[in-house]
């Protein structure tokens, strides 16, 4: 079953994609459970023009294609078209379209309501000062040299805070949040009471008594300047500096394959540690690939399908009379689970032998085809020499630029590569295309027959592949704790993804009691030991 | 056979009368001595507490006069002679055994199967189980 909700992840983007002949490798996945032993059957593959990712989940499921034919134009007739969406996918293409206009709805809405009182708060200042000239200049003294001096600072301290203000606040979003980022709110209220209060005082002590202290009013105004320069600082307090220090270690597993990593954070609230989660996530574990699972669920299900309980006796005897149903269920169930258990154990099963070995021969098998792959790259890269500037002039003629030396050398390795992919599970995270370009990359920056590879046998973080495959659109925060919440000490949430999840634990890092002790440097004093021995 | 530093000790000690046997210019008495109170006590195999800085014997030549006299190795040698050798650095106990004048060696020493055996047979008539 969960070959199908995996499933569905993929042929949403492939229902993105131009050209979906993935639909026939689906077909033949669903009769996979007929050719299971299928590994010795030549199949046709499907031609890919240059331009397509090759996903073929189908492939990697359970047979074992071992056709290579890689650069091959067949093409193979399948039961459904090529452009059918099944039902999932238009489900999920309508879900994310709503969820798509809610959230950037939401977005407008705080970044107009930020607007606002940005422009609020830089123009209080400017009509505190201006609206006495305007409504009584005649009975207002003139402004002397100390006030003329505060106009300047009035003007510099509003510079900074509107470069304070766009330093802090005006960045491009990095994700979207579930819920409302709590510390910006409060500081967004404060701003508004605060600018509020003092547009309450200025009504009326200065508008309704129109007062002529032009002074007064000048250091009124640069006195909200200061104000509002202080609440920035507390802004950067709470929003930056408060979860630079690491209070607690998170520890991230993958629940498919148990990929875990620790991770240092500061006080935060469970959703910014979540983001700062995912972040880390993109950037240190290696992708996840689902077809490595295949052999561990194919093992659950032989010991799943091992054996049948039938219930001999007719009625179960202590059935209580009020809740017979519940409690007799209940208790067949249990004793057919219990009976299962026991036989289970019992039974004399050979499977771990069978992982043993099959496990071993894996392993050979890959260390072989990686010695084959190393010595066809290597001698692929002696074919091609870097031309030096002063031979460029002289022989113009077959001179090629990286990417067509990229593809003149390609297919003395392509099968070679194509083969170490396929044993490794990998070969649906590169297409042709981008090795060729990743060759290409490497002929130009001088790179080595070893740095080549470095990317094709050791899977690197997610990030590294290409951006439709891999960047989940949108991840879903679990949570018992509400997410404003801030981290605990076992505080534990999970972050669903369409294929996977990541499981995340917390723990405090304790408070250390550290005291000191002098050593005075001439203490430093040592002794022989000797145990000899003498014969008399 | 644990021991505080200067206290009285009470062990069971048995009396080895050892012939210097002559050899060349040498006389010598065929086994090998460990410990002293400049030793490291830590290092000696044959003490059971490990604190015990006594001479301790770590080695019988075969076929010498101390194997003849029946000493063993792991013996702690309390006196040589009448000289104590329970405080004595380890270089004043080598000379105290190899005096060129004295041709017998007396030693009272002391090993812990002395203190079972004696136990044993003291115990023997009152054991009721």
């Amino acid at each position: 079953m969960d070959t199908e909700s995996t499933y569905s992840g993929y042929s949403y983007y492939s229902g993105r994609s131009r050209g979906s002949h993935r639909h026939g490798e689906r077909s033949r996945d669903r009769h996979k459970v007929r050719s299971k032993d299928s590994r010795s059957e030549k199949s046709v593959t499907i031609n890919t023009p240059p331009a397509e990712p090759l996903l073929g989940d189908s492939v990697v499921r359970g047979e074992q294609v071992q056709d290579d034919n890689w650069g091959e134009t067949t093409t193979a007739i399948t039961g459904t078209s090529e452009h059918s969406l099944s039902q999932e996918d238009i489900v999920r293409i309508t879900k994310d379209l709503e969820d798509s206009v809610g959230l950037d709805c939401r977005r407008y809405f705080t970044l107009t309501l930020a607007v606002i009182l940005g422009l609020l708060v830089f123009l209080t200042p400017i009509a505190f000062l201006v609206l006495p000239h305007l409504l009584w200049p005649e009975k207002l003294q003139s402004c002397g040299t100390a006030c003329e001096g505060l106009f300047i600072s009035v003007a510099f301290k509003l510079l900074i805070l509107l470069l304070a203000v766009w330093a802090l606040f005006f960045r491009p979003p990095r994700a979207g949040l579930p819920r409302v980022f709590l510390f910006r709110a409060l500081l967004a209220v404060l701003v508004l009471l605060f600018v509020v209060s003092y547009w309450l005082f200025y009504g009326v002590r200065i508008l309704d008594s129109q007062d002529d202290n032009y002074q007064g009013i000048v250091q009124y105004a640069v006195s909200l300047v200061d104000a509002l320069l202080f609440i920035h600082y507390l802004a950067i307090v709470l929003l930056e500096l408060r979860q630079l220090q690491p209070c607690f270690s998170l520890c991230v597993t993958r629940s498919t394959d148990g990929e875990t990593k620790h991770y240092n954070l500061g006080q935060l609230s469970i959703q910014r540690a979540a983001l700062a989660i995912i972040e880390h996530y993109y950037c240190d574990f290696p992708v996840h690939n689902p077809a490595l699972l295949s052999a561990s669920k194919s093992r659950a299900a032989k010991h799943l399908a091992g054996l049948k309980v039938y219930n001999v006796d007719g009625e179960f005897p202590a059935a209580p009379a009020e809740g017979p149903g519940n409690n007799a269920a209940a208790g067949l169930a249990h004793s057919q689970s219990r009976a299962m258990i026991a036989a289970a154990a019992r039974r004399r099963d050979s499977s771990h032998n069978e992982l043993y070995y099959e496990e071993a021969e894996h392993e050979r098998r890959v260390r072989k085809r990686k010695a084959r792959l190393v010595v066809a790259v290597e001698e692929a890269f002696t074919h091609i020499k870097r031309m030096q500037e002063e031979e460029q002039k002289k022989a113009p003629s077959d001179v090629m630029d990286p990417r067509e030396a990229a593809q003149a050398i390609f297919p003395s390795m392509a099968r070679a590569l194509q083969k170490y992919l396929r044993t490794t599970k990998q070969q649906h995270c590169h297409s042709m295309e981008s090795i060729q370009q990743h060759l290409a990359f490497c002929i130009t920056n001088n790179m080595t027959p070893k740095a080549f590879l470095e990317s094709y046998l050791n899977p690197g973080p997610t990030l590294q592949y290409s951006r439709d495959h891999w960047l989940a659109r949108q991840w879903t925060l679990i949570s018992e704790a509400a997410v404003t919440s801030s981290l605990k000490d076992g505080t534990i949430f999970l972050l669903k993804c369409v294929d996977f999840s990541l499981v995340v634990t917390c723990k405090k890092i304790p408070y250390i009691q550290m005291s000191e002790e002098y050593i005075d440097p001439k203490s430093h004093k040592f002794v022989l030991r000797l145990q000899s021995e003498t014969s008399v | 056979m644990s021991f505080v530093p200067g206290q009285p000790m009470c062990v069971v000690a048995q009396q080895i009368e050892i012939k210097k046997l002559r050899q060349g210019d040498h006389l010598i008495l065929g086994f090998s001595i460990g410990g002293g109170i400049d030793q490291d006590p830590g290092q000696n195999p044959f003490s059971e507490d490990k604190t015990d800085k006594g001479i301790y014997v770590t080695r019988i030549t075969p076929g010498g006069p101390a194997e003849a006299a029946n000493l063993m190795m792991g013996d702690k040698i309390l006196q040589v002679n009448g000289w104590d050798m329970t405080m004595v650095p380890h270089d004043k106990a080598r000379k105290r055994l190899t005096n060129k004048k004295e041709d017998v060696v007396r030693l009272l020493v002391t090993r812990k199967t002395l203190e079972e055996a004696v136990k044993h047979s003291m115990g023997y008539p009152n054991q009721c189980h």
